[in-house]
């Protein structure tokens, strides 16, 4: 205790928290293009370089295709890589996260999520993640700057682990998150280095052991191929949580890949994400105050998909809301990680009751009030014994 | 210019570029792929953008590469390679790779991967000062696909996008200059080369490999069953692109325009369509062969005002 109150903690946004990971842990090439509200993280990690204080080779590229093309190079060369994107970024890149995964290198990007086009919109939601949930990367959301600070050099360990070999992206929420300046404790380059070495576990292009990377295949080997990512994302479940167990052992932090909060007595919870959690808590807290059992699961890691902790720490819960802060159009319910929570209990002994709601899209202000009304919701769907069977679309000018 | 090849027998023996690829008989990207790897030897990391090359090199399992190299898409080999570039001067400099061991990036695409869709990398590559061969194989149109017109087809060619009907003659606008495009980013070294006029092409590409910083070389490269020619006629049809005009191997060293193949007679252009079944329907229309006699005219007037002097010659018999 007395050790951990010497660490020096600084004030930081989740922009500048990533930037700061990425400098502890050595990273040999950094491909950006500017994008609000992911900007500050390159403009960091440019000063930085400025100042000689990264030892790393900055390609400020034309475009955000080319920024992941260029750390796919720099990663297939054998270099530690990071990228940084939000939004239209993300949407640019889309042709080539498959391609990243599929050729199973370790780049590690941060997202500072955000709305997409159109109408334009610079604010914070997950269109733009959810969009990319099926290139095989894997995903991590993030709920505080320090977390996503730790998250960062946890990304490292599990991307580089050679049972995963798999690109990760660590999500935060734009603004709330990216702009908002919280207390971190920065992990020292020496800490970092020890708990996430540098070693090239994977593949790489060298003269004296030519290889042949990103071949053509037929219907012969292709399924195969894709088979071994199905593999490696199951893997990355493991990892991820020995990555945070060994994170919490060597640092004291650790975040589990679910957290759940208030959930041992709940009868309805939320499934939340990012930002929103801290909010739900406050708004269970809030709930129970006036009578409801009220719980909430944070879903850190949201690829590979932590099906079997969620159904288990839910099996006591009577209703369950999943807070979707991005629309799938046209879908059975249109709240993406509902249908996903949905798939999970459909195969289980347990069934709650579902509901989804919809929140927070383009930034929209969901407060603790909102949270609280969505427990009471729920509370009332499952003395009904059943769901709406549509989304609820919270605060919009219907 | 510097002679690293004076005969065909100085070009190295040693076949990186090895036998058993899908390649069409006759075609001439092989040729080029097969003396570039000779020339650049085995610390070269080769970048490819998707095209015809890639898919008849890389069938899975198999490979003709016997160098490292890596395909990622169509548009973007120019900024992999950027990253490869990146990644191997920041690694010499940390001591992760050996500092003293020099390794080439060539990065190549076809015509529609350099001319079209991967223009944008390509110009991000330049202008970053990448060190990179970037080497183009321009065979007119997307051929991988099965003949459609690109921004490097021809005035008159017929394509499966640019048919010859009652309406169009083939591809109605001219070719874009990718050379001048590439100059337009200060690069100290860009080139045209051909593989018929082979001893030429190899001491490009060594050339251009000694020099630092980013380079482009554009080569020539008949295609058989786009360009409906014979595949034992692919190397006259090179010969001839040369010998009328139609293309002129030329490098640009640091500013300094030169030509490389000086033609002091030039063969009328209709020697070159007739050869090939994509301009057959022009041959019926003389005023569209005369049109293309003019725009070579004029490309050969430009390219003798670049040399300031008469390098390319007038037409036999005119």
């Amino acid at each position: 205790m007395a050790q951990q109150l010497l660490k020096k903690k600084l004030a930081l946004s989740s922009n500048y928290a990533v930037a700061y990971a990425v400098k502890a842990l050595d990273v040999d090439v950094i491909a950006a293009y500017p994008i609000t509200p992911q900007t500050h993280v390159v403009e960091k990690l440019s000063e930085f370089a400025a100042n000689g204080e990264i030892d790393a080779e900055m390609i400020h590229v034309e475009s955000e295709h080319s920024a992941l093309s260029a750390v796919i190079g720099a990663s297939a060369a054998g270099a530690r890589v990071f990228t940084a994107t939000a939004s239209q970024g993300l949407a640019l890149m889309h042709e080539v996260l498959h391609i990243a995964s599929g050729m199973r290198l370790p780049i590690v990007m941060s997202i500072a999520t955000r709305a997409l086009s159109a109408p334009i919109s610079i604010w914070n939601d997950y269109s733009d993640v959810m969009n990319a949930r099926d290139t095989g990367w894997i995903i991590y959301f993030t709920s505080s700057a320090q977390e996503t600070h730790d998250t960062v050099i946890q990304a490292y360990r599990v991307a580089e682990n050679p049972k995963v070999h798999l690109p990760v992206m660590v999500a935060y929420d734009g603004y709330i998150m990216s702009h908002t300046v919280e207390p971190v404790e920065v992990v020292e380059k020496d800490e970092a280095l020890r708990y996430a070495p540098k070693k090239v576990t994977w593949p790489k292009l060298d003269p004296d052991q030519p290889i042949t990377m990103g071949t053509i295949t037929s219907p012969d080997w292709y399924y195969e191929f894709k088979y071994q990512q199905v593999v490696a994302m199951r893997e990355a479940l493991r990892a991820a949580e020995e990555a945070d167990k060994e994170y919490g052992r060597m640092f004291g932090r650790s975040y589990g890949v679910v957290e759940g909060f208030m959930l041992e007595d709940a009868d309805v919870a939320l499934i939340t994400m990012g930002a929103f959690a801290n909010t739900a808590k406050v708004a269970a807290v809030e709930a129970r105050k006036r009578g409801v059992k009220a719980g909430v699961l944070r879903l850190r890691l949201y690829r590979p998909f932590p099906r079997d902790a969620i159904i288990k720490m839910l099996s006591n819960v009577s209703a369950v809301g999943v807070v979707d802060k991005a629309i799938s159009f046209g879908a059975p319910v249109e709240g993406p990680v509902f249908n996903e929570v949905a798939g999970a209990f459909y195969s289980s002994d347990n069934k709650p009751v579902l509901v989804s709601f919809i929140a927070g899209i383009g930034q929209r202000t969901v407060l603790v009030e909102d949270f609280v009304s969505m427990f009471k919701k729920l509370l009332d769907y499952a003395k009904v014994g059943r769901g709406p069977g549509e989304s609820i679309y919270v605060g919009v000018r219907a | 210019m510097t002679m690293y090849f004076k005969k065909l027998t100085d070009i190295p023996r040693e076949e990186r570029f090895v036998s058993g690829h899908r390649l069409c008989a006759g075609c001439g990207a092989g040729v080029i792929m097969r003396h570039l790897l000779k020339v650049a030897g085995k610390d070269a990391i080769i970048v490819e953008a998707t095209g015809c090359v890639e898919v008849s090199t890389t069938v899975y399992p198999q490979t003709t590469w016997t160098n490292p190299w890596i395909h990622v898409a169509f548009e973007n080999a120019a900024a992999v390679a950027s990253g490869v570039e990146a990644a191997l001067k920041v690694l010499r400099k940390k001591g992760l790779i050996p500092p003293d061991k020099k390794v080439k990036i060539i990065t190549i695409g076809g015509d529609g991967g350099t001319f079209d869709i991967g223009l944008q990398a390509l110009s991000g590559m330049l202008e970053r000062g990448h060190d990179v061969l970037y080497v183009c194989y321009d065979n007119e149109a997307y051929m991988n696909t099965g003949i459609q017109r690109s921004a490097a087809t021809p005035y008159g060619a017929w394509t499966t996008t640019t048919p010859a009907g009652t309406k169009w003659r083939g591809e109605w606008r001219p070719k874009k200059d990718l050379i001048s495009i590439a100059l337009a980013h200060n690069i100290p070294y860009a080139a045209t080369a051909n593989p018929y006029y082979v001893l030429d092409m190899v001491n490009k590409f060594k050339k251009a490999l000694e020099i630092e910083g980013p380079k482009v070389i554009h080569t020539f490269s008949p295609c058989t069953p786009g360009w409906r020619i014979d595949p034992s006629k692919s190397m006259e049809v090179a010969r001839l692109a040369v010998q009328t005009g139609v293309w002129v191997n030329y490098e640009v060293e640091n500013g300094e325009f030169r030509v490389t193949t000086p033609v002091p007679k030039r063969k009328p252009v209709v020697e070159y369509l007739k050869l090939q079944g994509r301009f057959r329907h022009l041959l019926q229309h003389p005023e569209e062969i005369e049109k293309i006699q003019r725009m070579v005219d004029e490309y050969v007037e430009k390219i003798n005002s670049l040399a300031g002097k008469t390098v390319i010659g007038p037409v036999e018999g005119r």
